[in-house]
């Protein structure tokens, strides 16, 4: 069994995908762009949609660009993408739950606290 | 199961999927502490969320003012009023850290044992900055703000207990990493893995940008919100 664990990994070893460091030397270039145009919607104080819809955008190429190069997961096979993509729809579901929760609870505390 | 091995060239599509898990064979082509890694990873992102969606809850039903984050964390550097930019050092440096531990990695696959030491070192090194400048922000916070998990002088009660749990336990979270990261160099080092292979800098790697992961999530949501 160990050996055959061994002889596994070596082969997996062998077949590991390399790339050259230029890749990852660009991708930490974009990061830090991404990064910088995050913080530019902070510091020019972008409000409303606006500032939104720039903070979703960097943070979820940001994300994107960890998750599928850093971690290497473009490489990987699709049933562990499905495995790790599936289960976080469950949190989704439960933000908007818990966002409609709140909205509710903001207008009962209004109705209540404030209209004796 | 290196008789699989044709099959895996179809990695992408739903019908690699369906022979992955009915074959008979192990579901995920990896090794067992990849995987279970990525699992724990999983997990951890629920961790996070839930914290997350309560901060997000609790922001979202108060009535009173909520601090705004981008005057809390303001420094003055020099005479110049710089709002966040503590932060944003943070951000770039916890960025640098995960550019350097993906290339540990690839070095690691390369064989080059002493680029891929240097390169976790260095990476452990950034983790331990980005955890100094985290203790400095609190005790700003702290000492100088008066902010407490049950309350503070600024506005809405519940931003000290978002703000210390959720940048706490991703502070513990690097802590962790850094100390692994330093504990697996040093393996590496002694040449431990010569035989074995290098998957397990690559399992170090996962935590480590997951580590940075979460932070993009906290940076956008807690900071910039």
């Amino acid at each position: 069994m160990m050996e055959q664990n061994t002889k596994t990994q070596q082969a997996e070893l062998h077949s590991e995908p390399q790339h050259p460091i230029s890749m990852y030397l660009k991708v930490w270039l974009l990061l830090f762009l991404l990064s910088g145009f995050s913080y530019m919607v902070d510091y020019f104080q972008f409000q409303g949609l606006l500032r939104w819809t720039l903070i979703l955008v960097f943070m979820f190429l940001k994300a994107g660009l960890i998750i599928m190069v850093f971690m290497h997961l473009t490489w990987e096979r699709m049933a562990v993408k499905l495995l790790l993509f599936l289960p976080p729809i469950a949190i989704l579901i439960f933000i908007a739950l818990m966002a409609s929760e709140a909205g509710y609870i903001f207008i009962s505390r209004i109705l209540f606290f404030f209209n004796p | 199961m290196s008789g699989n091995k044709h099959q895996n060239k179809d990695t992408s599509s739903l019908q690699s999927v369906v022979s992955d898990w009915s074959a008979d064979k192990q579901s995920f082509d990896m090794p067992w502490g990849k995987l279970m890694m990525w699992i724990f990873l999983l997990s951890d992102t629920f961790v996070f969320s839930i914290f997350l969606t309560s901060y997000m809850n609790v922001r979202m039903s108060t009535t009173a003012v909520w601090p705004s984050s981008s005057e809390v964390f303001a420094l003055t550097i020099a005479g110049h009023h710089i709002p966040l930019v503590l932060i944003a050092i943070m951000t770039f440096i916890l960025i640098t850290s995960s550019g350097t531990m993906a290339m540990a990695v690839n070095y690691a696959y390369q064989g080059n044992k002493q680029k891929t030491v240097y390169l976790m070192m260095a990476t452990a090194l950034l983790g331990a900055s980005f955890i100094g400048m985290q203790a400095f922000e609190w005790t700003k916070l702290i000492v100088e703000e008066g902010i407490r998990p049950w309350g503070n002088p600024l506005g809405a009660n519940q931003f000290g207990a978002a703000f210390f749990m959720i940048t706490g336990f991703h502070g513990l979270h690097v802590s962790a990493g850094v100390i692994y990261l330093l504990v697996i160099a040093k393996r590496v080092h002694q040449g431990k893995y010569q035989k074995k292979g290098y998957q397990i800098v690559e399992i170090t790697g996962l935590y480590w940008h997951f580590v940075d992961l979460v932070w993009v999530f906290i940076f956008a949501f807690f900071y910039l919100w």
